[in-house]
């Protein structure tokens, strides 16, 4: 391994090289903050530079500055913007856009570039030491596990979930399952509720849905309720993060940087169940007071799903290395991008080409590492977008927000639907129901139906639930998290009442 | 969703034919300028194919310009019909499509068909195969089909595409023609073909029905065995693979790539669009990009173009009605 680590520094300290992964950490960084160019578009927009350069090295150097700038970047406009770009930071806004609107703008964004740094730098050394063992691990899960991974990421909503909320969060959490069901799935050559529009033929685009939930009604509270000013007056303070909240978030960190990783090797799961479940386990083993803060402003809930997103995307190497497999839409694209450079990725690229193997995983840490230097300084000035005065910031958002769900497919009816949804959501948000549960219930939704239907169709019915283990456990783990919770908060308020039960 | 399936293949083109040359001025260019529709997103196969064609030909300069506009929606449906209401004014557009064209206007989601468009040419292709994982007890057809026989519900095969799609319909295809029920064999779809090959090795499914050329790296890697192609002779790429037809097992599958024009397109446009496809396959150019994304030259211009796909219609038809798809 020693060895290795030194072909692989020999080739990415290089002043050509390193020249590459600040290039591609910048170009990243600034695609990556508009939403609907996530890593996936900005690699594929990249990869004819990279395969032009002829290098196989050099090329994965500049892909992987790429990938981690945008993933960087995604987060951006999910904690400035509540807009976010890509599915694995949904999770990020949860708690890292109250933070941007306490003023805390700055500090979100530092605890987000630390995170996805640590996140990162921990995955790749996971990869460096385990990569070979952990071919079998990423080939661990049958359908049967997947659809039970995701029942334990939908606890995520227990989040949203407060006194008072948990019918409203149930509510939205199916109206999102409902939604998840348009279109014609992977499972069924029939189109279900498209009511016969041809645009609704492959369902709901995640981009749309997500900018109608999450950024639009921002946008339009602010316009239609502009008393609620408070924090938002544009100023930046607390850019630095104390001793104790950092002390809070190491372990916070350092768990969901292990278990994203493990759960982005499994190549049916990858970075969004990642921070799903990184942010429901961490709110679940969080003490009761830090418990309430989560989802509106903790410094925790920002950190897990940022290390486990970056974590995770480091784990779909895995399979993409040691098997040739490509585990998410960005690995399948990398996976071209080495085809096209004669470099098979599978079992026999470390002994035929370990140059190759070790320019990756050193391109993986310089990659991290430039990335860190090179945002912090700028963070400041990041943030100061929030700084902008509302009536130039808001027609801003509103434009990026129908630009990002116009980008990707070229459709103008997914314009309608962003409107239109973006007007139901601005109500609903009125009305006090929490709108992050429906977007998780979409997101998880679709996975969720085609796992459970093709482990029905291999038990032929639901003996799959006891017959396996794994799943067994998994879904005892996902009902755990949901009823202790509740079961707590009933019992603290029945002691609060005075009927305490004598602990 | 087949068309969005992230053939790696496909992905190359897609990626690497951004990256055009500036059109070299030849003086056997046949056609000014080709606009290209491709009903799918960017990094689709389709996507892939357009751009591919589109690079070889500006290069080669047959063609001065090449442009490019993704339509996606209704899972192509959208193209399809953009292009039919407005014919008119699309003569210098070609469209890209596949063999989903066919299957979907069968099953009712197109409400067009390909008879609905001027046919130009078919241009390259990808035989199916049925791949099995390298520590599977099965090494052939004939031990599929034993293993079939012995346990139909635990010899489950699976494909990247939807129930009644390409994969399903070559694994019932196949199936058929070695002489057992097509409607018995237990078909598992997955959301992709990366996900399709994940679930092969980790043993969830028995076999697994998919593109050739997704297939061949990893089979060239020890990963996989293929143990039979859909084509007429064995394939270059993996000249150990058998097909079908040597396995006894009658019948042969090709996933076509081509493009089409708008209706009522006037014949000496038509015959200019076939003359430049037909040129392209003697060039360098082509040779190159073909060769990058290793696509299989099979070229079906103008009648035979219709013939083949009559054919392949009627093949498709015939098993979807037995499947019960229609």
């Amino acid at each position: 391994m020693l060895e290795g680590l030194l072909i692989g520094l020999q080739t990415a300290f290089s002043i050509q090289n390193l020249l590459m992964v600040i290039a591609g950490c910048l170009i990243g960084t600034f695609i990556g903050m508009l939403p609907g160019l996530g890593p996936m578009s900005i690699i594929a927009i990249m990869i004819p530079v990279a395969i032009s350069m002829g290098d196989p090295s050099a090329a994965l150097i500049l892909l992987a500055g790429v990938y981690y700038g945008a993933i960087f970047g995604g987060s951006t406009s999910s904690i400035l913007l509540n807009a976010p770009g890509v599915a694995g930071t949904v999770a990020s806004s949860f708690d890292g856009y109250p933070m941007a609107r306490q003023g805390k703008a700055g500090k979100a964004l530092t605890i987000a570039a630390i995170a996805s740094f640590a996140g990162g730098t921990l995955g790749a050394v996971l990869l460096m030491v385990f990569a070979p063992a952990l071919s079998s691990v990423a080939l661990l899960f049958h359908s049967a596990e997947y659809f039970a991974l995701m029942v334990v990421g939908l606890s995520a909503i227990a989040a949203f979930a407060g006194s008072g909320q948990v019918a409203k969060a149930l509510i939205m959490t199916i109206l999102g399952l409902i939604m998840a069901t348009v279109g014609e799935g992977a499972l069924f050559n029939l189109p279900r509720f498209t009511m016969g529009i041809m645009d609704l033929q492959s369902g709901f685009g995640f981009i749309t849905l997500a900018m109608a939930m999450f950024a639009l009604p921002e946008a339009l509270f602010l316009v239609l309720k502009p008393k609620d000013l408070k924090g938002d007056d544009g100023e930046i303070k607390d850019l630095r993060i104390t001793r104790d909240e950092a002390k809070a978030i190491a372990p916070v960190i350092g768990r969901q940087s292990v278990q994203g990783f493990f759960i982005g090797v499994l190549p049916g799961a990858g970075a969004t169940i990642a921070s799903f479940l990184g942010y429901a386990v961490e709110r679940n083993i969080a003490p009761k007071k830090e418990q309430d803060e989560f989802g509106k402003g903790s410094i925790k809930g920002l950190a897990a799903p940022e290390s486990a997103n970056n974590a995770a995307c480091t784990g779909s190497f895995v399979p993409l290395l040691t098997l040739g497999i490509p585990g998410s839409g960005t690995t399948a694209i990398l996976l071209g991008a080495l085809i096209a450079l004669n470099v098979t990725p599978g079992p026999r690229l470390m002994i035929d080409e370990p140059q190759i193997f070790w320019a990756v995983i050193m391109s993986m840490f310089i990659g991290n590492l430039v990335l860190l230097i090179l945002n912090l300084p700028l963070i400041p000035y990041i943030a100061k977008v929030l700084a902008v005065p509302r009536n130039f910031l808001i027609p801003f958002i509103l434009f990026f927000t129908l630009m990002g769900a116009y980008i990707g497919q070229n459709n103008a009816t997914e314009l309608l639907i962003l409107v239109g949804f973006g007007i139901c959501a601005t109500a609903l948000k009125f009305a006090d129901y929490p709108l992050a549960p429906l977007l998780i219930g979409f997101i998880l939704g679709g996975m969720m139906e085609d796992n459970f239907a093709r482990s029905m169709q291999l038990y032929d019915g639901i003996a799959f639930i006891w017959e396996r283990p794994m799943t067994l456990a998994l879904l005892i783990i996902a009902a755990l998290l949901v009823v202790l919770p509740s079961y707590r908060a009933r019992r603290s308020k029945a002691r609060a009442d005075g009927v305490a039960d004598g602990d | 969703m087949w068309n969005f399936k992230l053939g790696r293949r496909a992905l190359i083109s897609a990626v690497a034919a951004f990256g055009l040359v500036g059109p070299v001025l030849a003086e056997d260019q046949v056609v000014d300028s080709i606009h290209f529709l491709i009903p799918g997103g960017a990094g689709g196969g389709w996507d892939g194919t357009a751009r591919g064609t589109g690079e070889a030909l500006t290069n080669a300069g047959l063609v001065g310009t090449a442009s490019y506009e993704n339509m996606s929606g209704g899972g192509g449906g959208k193209a399809i019909g953009f292009l039919i209401e407005n014919a008119d004014s699309n003569h210098g557009t070609l469209m890209v499509n596949s063999t989903p064209i066919v299957i979907r206007s069968l099953t009712g989601v197109f409400p067009h068909n390909f008879r609905d468009l001027t046919l130009v040419s078919g241009t390259i292709g990808d035989y199916a195969a049925i791949v099995v994982g390298k520590d599977s007890p099965i090494n052939s057809m004939e031990d599929l089909v034993a293993a079939f026989d012995a346990d139909p519900s635990g010899t489950a095969i699976g494909g990247g595409s939807v129930p009644g799609g390409m994969d399903h319909l070559v694994a019932a295809m196949v199936m058929e023609a070695a002489g057992k029920d097509a409607l018995g064999v237990k078909y598992i779809p997955y959301d992709a073909g990366g996900k399709a090959m994940a679930a092969l090795l980790s043993g969830e499914i028995a076999a697994l029905s998919t593109g050739f050329s997704e297939a061949v790296d990893l089979a060239n890697a020890g990963e996989v065995k293929i143990i039979g192609v859909t084509s007429e002779d064995r394939v270059d790429a993996a000249p150990d693979a058998q097909t079908m037809k040597e396995q006894g097992i009658d019948t042969t599958f090709v996933n076509w790539r081509g493009f089409f024009a708008a209706p009522g397109l006037p014949a000496d446009k038509l015959a200019a669009y076939q003359d430049a496809i037909a040129k392209m396959y003697d060039t360098p150019e082509w040779e190159e990009v073909r060769a990058r994304n290793g696509w299989v030259n099979i070229h079906n211009s103008g009648d035979d173009f219709q013939s083949f796909l009559e054919q392949q219609e009627q093949q498709i038809g015939d098993l979807m009605k037995k499947l019960g798809f229609l």
